[in-house]
């Protein structure tokens, strides 16, 4: 090969490197591993956590751990979905272009909106670009809101993003876990590009959000709902039957492991109308030169590749293999899967809100309906009581009170598939044992 | 026999409808068995506010998905298929050991809300990660949460920014060459910069007079990718980093060709404030048909405040995560990145180690060199300069027989092969970017050169071979035009 490149050694190739800018350092990344020692290592270093998996565990909070069915790992595992470039040259990339039209197509029907993209990082940063795009459609208009019974890392991402000197950035107190119209009332006016909220919202409460979309349509913003556990959506109204302009969600639960919360999906739906100002790219029909129906990567002009500093985003890379899996999720399950998983997982989170509110000072914070997540609140700090559980190999739930002062005592529990009613029973009995 | 017919042959390519067209109600791929618990009934729960029609879903037996999404699979290029030379994209093959080492329940099963005590494991994971990444970039911290690589440049710029609002002036401008990624003036402009791009010399480098012209205290930062997208080493960075710092701005590097400089160049030695890498390029994660990918930022000294939290440290024998850090950007992403990803570029860099990593490096560009001096004389090198990890050619050879870099390219598909990079970077008009990577073995790299010099033949001989390929494929070309014009998104 040198022969060929017409150089005596690999160094010479390397000769356009000024002496001055080449390090002198070896890189000292520690003994190479063989595959065996390098598997053992990697089982010691994983041994070294405690996980979900041998333990009950009632954590949600944004990353819900569901069944993944064995077609489903296997399917999405397949090399000739994990090791393809993104599918610029459609001839050869159908595989993944058509599954990520049938993806889109799913999200459309599940959220009950016009068009998906093919995904965003995560719901954290889907929120962020909204907010980003309803500045842009909103021209000079800046103000952008969220409640405080949104996911508080989703929060902060938006924070990062829009700049932590960002003065229109509104946070919104709630009140009883639920939306305030009143804190919202100030915003409403001709500075405001949007709003958003979460449903269902991060203490796991649903709530009619139907007049807020409507207030903040009428002073000319756009409306965002963004929907941490779309499993949800199998029972309750989709965001866009109650007038949300563009729907985000986070789809860890269709298919993916929780795995320390990532790889996420995000997920990014809108009105036809924010079509042109979307973020990300996204699959189209078309036809061959020979007629028959294809897909390719479309409405490009949006994106960085093409449009540089005036893209609609930076995005590049997204989640396309956690897109794929979910779709592979959603097809297997179906029409019918989707409801019954929902309504077991609605079925045990009820049980074990009645089963867990019985134990002597164990009250239910707020009343309002949820789906599978809920907020206790506890006769002693949270923290203490989650630790002791903890020595019983049950994760309680998420102390509340990292993020919400007021909530000190508080813990969100959530209550999966994952979860039979025999683990809600022995929670039960050990969160009754710790609090006597 | 064909030209192509040693390349390829046709399958049982099968055409798939989509799997709602294959629907049939009443059907369902899995089920959950009977619940222990009574059921709830949600519309009486939730009243106006319960879903009145069940989304669309498909209804198909497990055989039915299986087989819908296995014959999906197979219309698929793939790295484990064959040869990706894609310019900037750094294809190589990814080792399988990394999935494994993602599915082990012990990462896997974890929790992003597990009190940290729980997860040592994966925070001395992280903790060593993002010092093996700070040793072999020569930063001095390094954040891994960043989703992808343009995620990683907006971490980046987002630093840049909080630094300079710290001195009192976020400044205006961020200097861009013109052989930049799209992603570099994208990320600049959501973060409020003004892009003023800045001209190549002959060999494609930053030419530091330009800079030096454009330099003054309204430049937040210039980016620059090094080597640059022709695959050359940017041999002035130390002295373009002297005049952008001499004026008070900083040096952003795009670390997407980070895979040409392994051991040989640290990026923190030479003059640069932050880099992100992309761990689906240089530490060979999968890539997933678009993502998800990993794009860690390292940062020195001067920056390390402004890192996006939490921070994972080191206290006694205890890993923690370290939230509270005033000067911070704040959180860029929820939980802690792509971790499975996360895992899988650790698994690569403990394989390899050090020298390892150093002789993919070395290996990775005389690949290249090998394809450009191959190729050269048969297809145009519009900059014959000493290229490291990749080449660019033009099609201003074929273009005398009619024949365009798009052309070119999907006639490599009649040969097997995935099409390298077209028509970036910019500069080159009709660009054909090649990268071959350290994974391929010479046969390979020769067959895709036969090939290469074939289609070149092809060209002058029966260009309309050429114009109308591929012919072999799945699909023939795609109407874009037609896809763009009436949006068809969705079934």
């Amino acid at each position: 090969m040198l022969k060929v490149i017409g150089a005596a050694d690999i160094e010479d190739l390397f000769s356009s490197i000024p002496k001055d800018l080449r390090t002198k350092k070896q890189l000292d990344l520690g003994t190479p591993l063989a595959e065996p020692a390098l598997l053992e290592h990697l089982k010691k270093l994983s041994g070294a956590n405690k996980n979900t998996a041998e333990t009950i565990s009632f954590l949600g909070g944004g990353a819900y751990r569901h069944f993944i069915p064995s077609a489903v790992s296997e399917l999405a595992g397949r090399a000739e979905f994990v090791t393809p470039y993104t599918p610029y040259q459609p001839e050869i990339s159908q595989g993944t272009l058509q599954t990520m039209f049938e993806y889109q197509s799913m999200m459309c029907r599940l959220f009950d909106m016009d068009v998906s993209n093919a995904s965003n990082y995560d719901a954290a940063t889907s929120i962020a670009e909204a907010a980003l795009l309803s500045r842009r459609v909103g021209k000079k208009r800046k103000t952008f809101c969220m409640p405080d019974n949104l996911h508080p890392e989703y929060r902060d991402v938006v924070r990062t993003v829009l700049g932590n000197d960002d003065t229109n950035l509104c946070t919104l107190p709630s009140e009883d876990g639920l939306f305030n119209r009143r804190a919202l009332k100030d915003s409403l006016n001709d500075d405001l590009a949007g709003v958003v909220v979460g449903f269902p919202n991060f203490f796991g409460i649903v709530e009619d959000l139907k007049d807020v979309a409507d207030m903040v349509h009428k002073a000319g913003g756009i409306f965002i709902a963004a929907v941490s556990e779309p499993l949800s959506l199998a029972l309750l109204s989709p965001p866009g039957s109650w007038g949300a302009d563009i729907a985000v969600g986070e789809g860890i639960s269709f298919g993916l492991p929780v795995s320390f919360g990532g790889p996420t999906l995000g997920i990014f739906t809108a009105k036809e109308a924010f079509l042109r100002n979307m973020p990300g790219r996204i699959c189209g029909m078309t036809t061959d030169t020979e007629g028959r129906r294809g897909f390719v990567l479309t409405i490009s002009t949006r994106e960085q590749h093409i449009r540089r500093e005036k893209a609609t985003s930076n995005i590049c890379s997204n989640q396309a293999l956690c897109a794929s899996t979910a779709a592979i999720y959603l097809s297997l399950l179906g029409k019918n899967g989707l409801q019954e998983l929902a309504d077991l997982n609605l079925g045990r989170a009820e049980y074990a809100k009645k089963r867990l509110t019985q134990i002597n000072g164990v009250k239910l914070k707020f009343n309002a309906p949820a789906f599978n997540e809920f907020v206790l609140e506890l006769p002693k700090p949270a923290n203490t009581v989650l630790a002791a559980l903890l020595k019983d190999n049950i994760f309680g739930g998420i102390d509340l009170g990292k993020w919400y002062p007021n909530l000190k005592n508080c813990i969100l529990v959530c209550v999966t598939e994952m979860i039979s009613k025999n683990d809600i029973d022995l929670f039960a009995d050990k969160l009754g044992t710790v609090l006597r | 026999m064909s030209t192509t017919d040693k390349y390829t042959s046709c399958g049982p390519q099968l055409e798939e409808q989509t799997v709602f067209e294959q629907s049939v109600a009443g059907r369902q791929g899995f089920s959950f068995g009977p619940s222990d618990v009574p059921g709830i009934d949600f519309k009486s729960l939730y009243g106006t506010l319960s879903r009145n029609k069940a989304a669309e879903l498909p209804e198909l037996a497990e055989v039915d998905v299986t087989r819908h999404f296995t014959r999906l699979s197979t219309l698929n290029y793939s790295k484990d298929i064959g040869f990706y030379p894609l310019g900037s994209c750094t294809m190589k093959y990814n080792p399988k050991v990394a999935n494994r080492a993602a599915s082990l329940p012990g990462f896997s099963e974890t929790h992003p809300h597990q009190d940290p005590k729980t997860v040592q494991g994966n925070l001395e994971l992280l903790y060593t990660l993002q010092h093996d990444l700070a040793e072999i970039c020569g930063m001095d911290a390094v954040t891994l949460w960043p989703a992808a690589g343009s995620h990683g440049e907006l971490t980046g710029i987002l630093m840049i920014r909080a630094y300079h609002k710290s001195k009192g002036n976020p400044r205006k401008k961020v200097l861009i060459p013109d052989s930049a990624h799209g992603t570099n003036p994208a990320s600049a402009a959501i973060c409020s910069y003004e892009v003023v791009q800045v001209k190549s010399d002959g060999c494609g480098l930053v030419d530091p007079e330009d800079v030096a012209r454009h330099m003054d205290e309204e430049v937040a930062a210039i980016m620059i990718t090094n080597p640059n997208t022709l695959g050359i080493f940017e041999n002035n960075f130390k002295k373009v980093a002297d005049i952008v710092h001499s004026k008070g701005g900083l040096v952003y590097c795009d670390g997407a060709n980070l895979n040409a400089l392994m051991g040989y160049v640290r990026m923190g030695e030479i003059g640069c404030d932050v880099m992100h890498m992309n761990l689906h390029k240089t530490f060979a994660t999968p890539h997933g048909g678009g993502g998800p990918g990993s794009g860690p930022v390292g940062v020195g000294k001067i920056l390390e405040p402004f890192l996006p939290v939490p921070i994972v440290v080191k206290r006694g024998t205890e890993y923690v995560l370290e939230e509270n850090r005033p000067q911070s950007i704040g959180r860029i992403k929820s939980f802690f990145g792509n971790f499975g990803v996360l895992i899988r570029a650790y698994t690569y860099i403990k394989e390899l180690g050090g020298e390892g990593l150093n002789a993919a490096t070395r290996l990775a560009v005389l690949n290249a060199n090998y394809v450009k001096a191959r190729l050269k004389g048969a297809y145009d090198l519009p900059y014959d300069c000493p290229v490291l990890h990749e080449c660019v050619f033009s099609d201003k050879i074929q273009n005398e027989h009619g024949v365009k870099t798009l052309d070119i390219a999907k006639r490599l598909m009649d040969y097997g092969f995935h099409p390298p990079t077209i028509y970036f970077p910019l500069i080159v008009h009709g660009a054909i970017m090649i990268e071959p990577t350290e994974t391929e073995n010479k046969a390979l790299l020769d067959r895709f050169c036969d090939a290469m010099l074939s289609i070149a033949k092809e060209c002058k001989e029966t260009p309309d071979v050429v114009l109308n390929a591929p012919s072999k494929t799945f699909r023939r070309r795609l109407d874009e035009v037609q896809a763009a014009r009436e949006p068809r998104l969705k079934a």
